[in-house]
């Protein structure tokens, strides 16, 4: 006897999206079959950092760059990703890859600087390592 | 069932499968086989060991001896002279100041300082993704004596115990239940807090990915206790093992008739299940928490009336954080007045830390109460980094307070630090040393609550941006002394005046750093020069714009 919520209708439908997002049609939709109003889907589709109105890449890469990361030079790893993909935060690359996403804390502060990229955590990063675990992801994603 | 001579336990919390715990497991069971040593050597998954950022740790028993850190490459020559020819491997040996690391019995002293491991029991020990070996250690007992006994009294004992909830404000987890026992409503909720979200805060993570049994039968205890039938855990959707391990918890409970209809041939019948967030710290928040679980979105709601009599769904709730609700069994199993006996007077029991900055070890801890925060950081922590100056420590996460040299031995407990302004919090300890700018950090907290706000009320979105953005200016080189007072009373407004605990707590440890350490801020006003040489001071004054 499950209850899904709205919030749990969304994590579905974004997880079926190749482009990590919530797209316009099938946020009315949702409003539709839950009776819900479509200001209010759309309320919370914006309200909550996971969730997306605008397409992503196909991989997110959410850093962390709260008080024990930031201790650990996180913003060294930051300023690397940002090379390296040539983006800012909330935006995607031109391939469609990866999409650059700054997180609150992950809760993996003994092994800092961290971050993920989808549901893998990434600790202890150092910048000299940044571009082979992006090429891993990158090739990983083509099999 | 098989009996072996060797259990091998290697630690499979998210860090350690990070460190490639995956891949030295696989090596050592292929070695194993190859060895043919398979029905005598059992390689068994548990939680954190206790040791972090050591890489892969893992424990042969009944030897007792800690390999770390263990590399796939190593893995030949253990299970070739540990495993076969019964040698140790001396040169992998864990060892902390020339003493052997080793687990087992006798494992609290040998992790320095003296921890008490009651929470965290399990952890470590056991395989968190096996329910038999819960069952084996006094598991699902607590469940069982609950379930002889009225309801009333489970709540009286929890009374009796003292114990105070875990999660930040130490509101006694017994009222709360007593409160929501005495709602006479069909329907009742327990929710379990799992939105671990506080910066510098990781120990519930350590419970639910290494023992999460525990937290299922507190919780079932707990709905027992006030007559629910009904239960979720919200937990943080970044939270991916946790979720993973918490799910074939409660999958393998219910094969077991330890959850679901009539649990344990009683007429008691109780449903546990997840609800992951999406991101948002104001979720941590219990009231924010509930409408994040109906699917909205998460703001705070006025209170009262508060949840024990009229939350989610407007029904009564009780909602208790992860290691509160770890903590039910043992007190159930071991009784009220074995639980006074750990900790101080006000404040019983042990308390899990975080572990966090610049010191030597970083990990969750646990202690009992009263255990001077001196210890904690010089003692079991291993003291500050580098042999470097402490200079101060952010106890309770970033909405917690900055505690300087002065107070450090300040005993953790309820009464002892609100004499310093200071609360256990979230349970976060990040040190500092001398070589940190207090600016610097005072700008890294803002610039989270200016994030996290969640827009309902005017002080707290209004404020934690403007607080930002003077603090920036201040460590950039760009600020005036007069900029100190508007944050000073900035500060003041918000902790009167914002909705929630979100925007109260967001000026505290600014408010603090600025009593604590007024010369580091003066020095960026007035010499326009930061004394450890972190902020850069390119402040321009076409920047500039009228704040407050």
């Amino acid at each position: 006897m499950k209850q899904k919520s709205l919030i749990d209708d969304l994590h579905d439908i974004q997880e079926e999206e190749e482009k990590n997002y919530l797209p316009r049609n099938k946020m009315i939709k949702t409003a539709k079959t839950t009776r819900i109003s479509e200001a209010k889907v759309y309320g919370v589709s914006t309200f909550y950092t996971m969730f997306s109105v605008y397409p992503r890449g196909k991989h997110i890469i959410r850093v962390c760059r709260n008080l024990s990361c930031h201790l650990s030079d996180a913003e060294k790893i930051a300023e690397k990703l940002k090379e390296i993909l040539n983006v800012d935060f909330g935006e995607t690359t031109k391939d469609g890859e990866f999409t650059l996403e700054e997180s609150s804390c992950l809760g993996m502060c003994s092994v800092s600087p961290a971050m993920t990229i989808d549901d893998e955590p990434f600790g202890n990063l150092v910048p000299e390592n940044i571009s082979e675990i992006l090429r891993k992801i990158k090739e990983g994603s083509k099999k | 069932m098989k009996i072996y001579r060797t259990h091998i336990l290697i630690a499979e919390d998210s860090k350690s499968i990070l460190e490639g715990a995956n891949e030295v497991k696989k090596a050592l069971v292929n070695e194993i086989y190859k060895k043919g040593l398979q029905d005598e050597i059992s390689v068994i998954p548990t939680g954190s060991l206790g040791f972090e950022n050591i890489g892969v740790a893992m424990a042969v028993y009944p030897e007792g001896i800690v390999y770390a850190p263990v590399k796939v490459e190593d893995i030949p020559e253990i299970v070739e002279e540990h495993l076969l020819k019964g040698r140790i491997v001396k040169r992998l040996v864990k060892s902390w100041e020339k003493e052997e690391v080793t687990v087992g019995i006798t494992r609290p002293e040998y992790i320095k300082g003296s921890q008490y491991r009651a929470v965290l029991r399990n952890v470590g020990m056991i395989n968190p993704e096996s329910i038999e070996e819960y069952i084996a250690n006094e598991g699902y007992v607590a469940l069982e004596k609950v379930l002889s006994v009225k309801p009333e009294d489970v709540v009286n004992q929890i009374k009796m115990s003292e114990l105070k909830g875990r999660g930040g404000a130490g509101f006694p987890t017994g009222l709360k239940w007593e409160f929501t026992a005495k709602v006479k409503n069909p329907e009742k909720y327990i929710i379990c807090n799992a939105d671990e979200g506080e910066p510098g805060t990781f120990k519930d993570r350590e419970i639910m990915e290494g023992d999460p049994h525990t937290l299922l039968e507190g919780m079932v205890i707990a709905g027992y206790a006030v007559g629910s039938r009904k239960a979720y855990i919200y937990i943080r959707g970044e939270y991916t093992l946790s979720i993973d391990r918490l799910e074939k918890a409660i999958n393998d409970a219910k094969n077991y008739g330890l959850l679901g209809e009539n649990i344990l041939g009683t007429n008691f019948s109780f449903d546990v299940e997840i609800k992951k967030g999406a991101g948002a710290y104001i979720c941590g928040e219990e009231t924010a928490l509930l409408d994040s679980i109906e699917g909205k979105r998460g703001e705070p709601r006025k209170k009262p009336p508060y949840p024990p009599t009229s939350g989610l769904w407007n029904k009564p709730t009780v909602i208790n954080n992860v290691e509160t609700l770890a903590n039910i069994p043992l007190i159930i199993i071991k009784g009220a007045e074995w639980f006074k006996s750990i900790g101080v007077p006000g404040t019983y029991g042990t308390k899990l830390f975080s572990l966090m900055g610049d010191i030597n070890w970083k990990g969750v801890i646990e202690v009992p109460f009263g255990t001077p925060l001196s210890k904690i950081v010089m003692d079991i922590a291993g003291g500050v980094a580098g042999n470097r100056k402490l200079k101060a420590v952010v106890l309770g996460g970033v909405s917690g307070s900055l505690i300087v040299p002065d107070e450090i031995d300040t005993p953790i407990d309820f009464n002892s630090l609100v004499r310093i302004e200071a609360g256990p919090g979230s349970g976060s300890i990040v040190v500092l040393d001398d070589t940190r700018c207090i600016v610097d950090i005072a700008k890294n907290i803002t610039y989270f609550f200016k994030h996290e706000s969640c827009g309902k009320c005017t002080t707290c979105r209004v404020g934690t941006e403007a607080m930002y953005k003077i603090v920036d200016k201040i460590c950039r080189g760009g600020g005036t002394e007069k900029d100190l007072d508007i944050l000073e009373k900035l500060s003041k407004d918000m902790q009167l005046t914002s909705f929630c605990g979100l925007g109260q707590a967001a000026p505290n440890i600014i408010i603090q750093s600025i009593k604590k350490f007024r010369d580091e801020w003066l020095a960026h006003i007035r010499e326009k020069k930061c004394p450890t040489n972190i902020c850069k001071m390119d402040w321009e004054e076409e920047q500039y714009e009228e704040i407050g």
